[in-house]
């Protein structure tokens, strides 16, 4: 593998920056160079979160340069599309099915996208598009808060790491009492891609 | 050891292996986590100053006293401390100092976007720039060495990627050094500015400059790395990053240090180029010090001095002058389909909700206000706002803040319209962490003023916006020690306020009640509105939910900007998995149809 360049965005609350930690966790452990840069601050009051993580053999700039990620994984749909420029072409999209609609939208002074319309968005970049119901699953789960372990999960067979380096570095960051639970979902979120029809 | 380190986290591991004993600072994006790493270890001394002012004064006594200390802010906190900073450079110091500043350009959380490396110019202090978190780590041991071998404290110099991003480390397996017995040299030459001895030290200072220029000639991270020789680009921070990958042929002068420059390094350098290009991050500070060595070079004339740099932008402007070559790009992505924005908002369940709702409505800026006065602009009220989430009362629904410059300034800015005469009331609003670090004598200039306006101190005992440290109001160190809280109730009594009225953030009655009377007064007064910040408060047992057969969607729930309630395909509907039910219960308190009402959380999510 050259570089792998990973965008995770989502929502301030969902847990985008322990997912991408993680990420960047798991490749080092793995023997590659890492750098991660998150937006914080003012953003994590409900706003948009991004989080980049860069792999590679060396790796300079912390942020990924639009239209050159190799996948964007978004845990919530408008936040896809926001982010979508990100992405090179023919990149993969793993976009959570679920909505969290901007307080602007809740008021009704601006509209949310039909997914029709976040669809075409992210079709100006790539085909390789899997929606998955993440919030469903991780709600089956019984924990609605392990979506970013499920996401990850789903993301982690584009990513050319061993699972056991994965669950390792899960239980690294997470405490006992939520780490089986975790597990779980990360190896639902793998399931769940692999029977996924991507495009 | 390697490990993935965040350049705040790298700092402070950096600090304590360098033998760090007394850490201060005051909490500020995206310098925060420096301290919250070294408060960690019980072996040293780490605390939230009230303000950076005292965290530098502090810090300088420790150095006194013989023992290293470190002081970590952000870009404006060096602007409150810079009076103790400037003291410090002049002074001796006698044991190591280091002040870990981390600028923001860009603006991600801050009131402006300025570069800091100005400071170590003006003071005449070396000045430090890491490019990733290894050196972050690396560069502290050499920042205290600086320190001590010139007896001055020494600047590191961030930046919020530099900070918040993480790479990778290897961490020296060393102990840390014992600290040293502390004690304190009698030399009033060496530490009482008296103009006296304070004109003795300014040749000492000069000679001082002299000397760290040529140390700097030597530091082994002003780094030479030769490509080819057409190119060549001075560089330090996260530009460097940068750089690298958009010139990856270049040659590259890499500056760890960067004041003073190392005259030579760089004449040797410029004369082995073709060309030769700074590229920096905001102001042309490198630029215009090598210019001024007599150097030919450009950089800002095309690289933006606004905002951050990335690779984009740095593609983009060195296309501009024939850098590189032209390429016709496709736009990346069709903008006719507008997304809705989602800016930062307050927290379902925070106590700042109620306050900015009351003011919002009474101050006649909320669309549900039944008057002919709508806007902020015909108001009758005035409020002057401060830094702190509740600056999020700025945004829509709430529309209740005018003004917001700097920490405390709330507090002036009020009085000062007042005293212009002014028609309408002043409220200033403040939280409890900001009245701490500079409202104390904006309050004190009021009562002394006699002026007449109502400050509002959101008193949710945490500094919530930066991650929920303490300060002096909480009663808990940094350290997670219980200590002696100060009692803003008394504080303010003390002061000389007589109307203080202390009011619960979950009562609209009490919250009504209270700015409506200080409204109508004629004396200075001061609302304390208490109620714990959502992310640190339990939960409530119970979660809200809208009776559909009641609620006749007039809105007004959406009003308070509550993200929990949201507009379902027919009704609203209030998502249990984000409200704090029992806990804050304002919607029900609002809701003219008493249509919202309490469920057992099983039961609210048996109703989604």
């Amino acid at each position: 593998m050259k570089k792998l360049d990973i965008l995770v965005v989502g929502v301030g609350g969902q847990g985008v920056i322990l997912a991408s930690d993680i990420i960047g966790e798991t490749a080092l452990s793995a023997q590659y160079d890492v750098k991660k840069a998150d937006t914080l601050g003012m953003a994590q009051r409900g706003g948009s979160v991004i989080s980049h993580v860069r792999i590679g053999r060396q790796v300079y700039s912390p942020l990924i340069k639009k239209g050159e990620a190799d996948i964007l994984i978004a845990f919530e749909k408008l936040e896809a599309a926001r982010w979508n420029d990100y992405l090179q072409p023919g990149g993969v999209v793993i976009v959570n099915n679920h909505a969290l609609p901007p307080s602007s939208v809740n008021v009704g002074n601006e509209q949310y996208l039909n997914d029709q319309e976040i669809t075409s968005i992210l079709k100006q970049r790539t085909d390789r598009i899997c929606f998955i119901n993440g919030t469903r699953h991780a709600r089956e789960l019984g924990n609605v808060r392990t979506l970013n372990i499920f996401m990850l999960g789903s993301a982690s067979i584009f990513m050319p790491i061993e699972i056991q380096a994965w669950e390792d570095s899960i239980c690294r960051h997470l405490s006992p009492n939520i780490c089986q639970i975790n597990i779980v979902a990360f190896r639902k979120g793998r399931e769940e891609m692999r029977n996924a029809h991507l495009g | 050891m390697i490990k993935l380190l965040s350049g705040n986290e790298a700092l402070a591991m950096g600090a304590y292996h360098a033998g760090v004993k007394v850490a201060t600072a005051y909490p500020g994006t995206p310098s925060t986590e420096i301290l919250e790493s070294l408060a960690r270890h019980d072996d040293i001394y780490a605390e939230w100053s009230t303000n950076e002012k005292v965290a530098m004064e502090v810090a300088m006594g420790a150095a006194f006293a013989g023992i290293r200390s470190l002081v970590s802010l952000k870009q404006v906190g060096l602007n409150v401390a810079s009076d103790p900073f400037m003291a410090a450079s002049t002074m001796a110091v006698n044991a190591g100092i280091v002040i870990a500043c981390a600028d923001d350009p860009g603006i991600h959380s801050s009131q402006n976007e300025q570069d800091d490396r100005h400071y170590a110019k003006l003071a005449k202090v070396p000045m430090l720039e890491p490019s990733d978190s290894q050196e972050a780590y690396e560069f502290m041991s050499y920042a205290f060495d600086i320190s001590e071998r010139f007896d001055i404290p020494t600047l590191m110099l961030t930046t919020t990627r530099i900070s918040h991003s993480k790479s990778v480390v290897q961490v020296r397996q060393e102990q840390t050094p014992p600290a040293k017995q502390a004690d304190f040299h009698y030399d009033v030459e060496k530490y009482v500015m008296l103009p006296v001895y304070a004109q003795l030290r300014y040749s000492l200072i000069e000679e001082r400059l002299t000397k760290l220029a040529a140390f700097a000639e030597t530091f082994p991270f002003n780094q030479v790395s030769w490509g080819e020789r057409h190119l060549g680009i001075i560089t330090s921070g996260v530009a460097y990053q940068y750089a690298r990958e958009v010139f990856p042929q270049a040659s590259f002068l890499k500056l760890g240090m960067t004041y003073p420059l190392p005259k030579n390094l760089l004449l040797n350098f410029a004369a082995q180029v073709h060309r030769l290009l700074v590229i920096e991050e905001l102001d042309p500070f490198l630029q215009e010090n090598i210019q001024a060595l007599g150097i030919k070079v450009t950089g800002k004339e095309f690289i933006p001095r606004t905002g951050e740099l990335n690779v984009d932008i740095i593609e983009k402007a060195s296309r501009s002058v024939g850098l590189l070559p032209e390429i016709s790009s496709q736009p990346l992505k069709d903008m006719s389909i507008k997304l809705p924005k989602r800016p930062p908002q307050l927290c379902p369940g925070c106590p700042h909700t109620g306050i900015f709702f009351t003011l919002s409505t009474l101050g006649k800026r909320s669309s549900l206000t039944k008057s002919q006065v709508k806007t902020a602009k015909e108001s009758p009220l005035v409020i002057t706002g401060d830094i702190g989430c509740y600056t999020l009362g700025t945004y829509s629904p709430f529309n209740a803040m005018d003004t917001c410059a700097c920490m405390g300034a709330s507090i002036g800015n009020a009085l000062g319209m007042e005293k212009t005469g002014i028609a309408k009331k002043l409220i200033a609003v403040i939280g409890d962490s900001t009245f701490m670090h500079s409202g104390i004598t904006g309050l004190v200039n009021a009562v002394y003023s006699e002026g007449q306006i109502t400050i509002v101190i959101l008193d949710n005992r945490t500094t919530a916006m930066t991650g929920h440290q303490d300060h002096p109001g909480t009663g808990i160190s940094a350290q997670g020690k219980k200590t002696r809280a100060i009692d803003l109730e008394q504080l303010v009594r003390g002061i000389g306020v007589s109307d203080v009225r202390v009011v619960d953030a979950f009562n609209m009655k009490q919250l009504r009640n209270a700015v409506r009377g200080a409204v109508d007064s004629t004396e200075l007064s001061v609302i304390i509105v208490r109620g714990t910040c959502a992310m640190l408060a339990p939960k409530g047992s119970a979660s809200m939910v809208i009776d559909a057969e009641k609620c006749n969607l007039c809105g007004i729930c959406l009003q308070l900007g509550c993200s929990a309630i949201q507009r379902g395909k027919k009704q609203l509907y209030i998502d249990s998995a984000l409200c704090a039910g029992d806990r804050c219960t304002i919607c029900q308190q609002i809701c003219p149809r008493q249509a919202i009402h309490l469920k057992s959380r099983v039961e609210s999510v048996k109703l989604l």
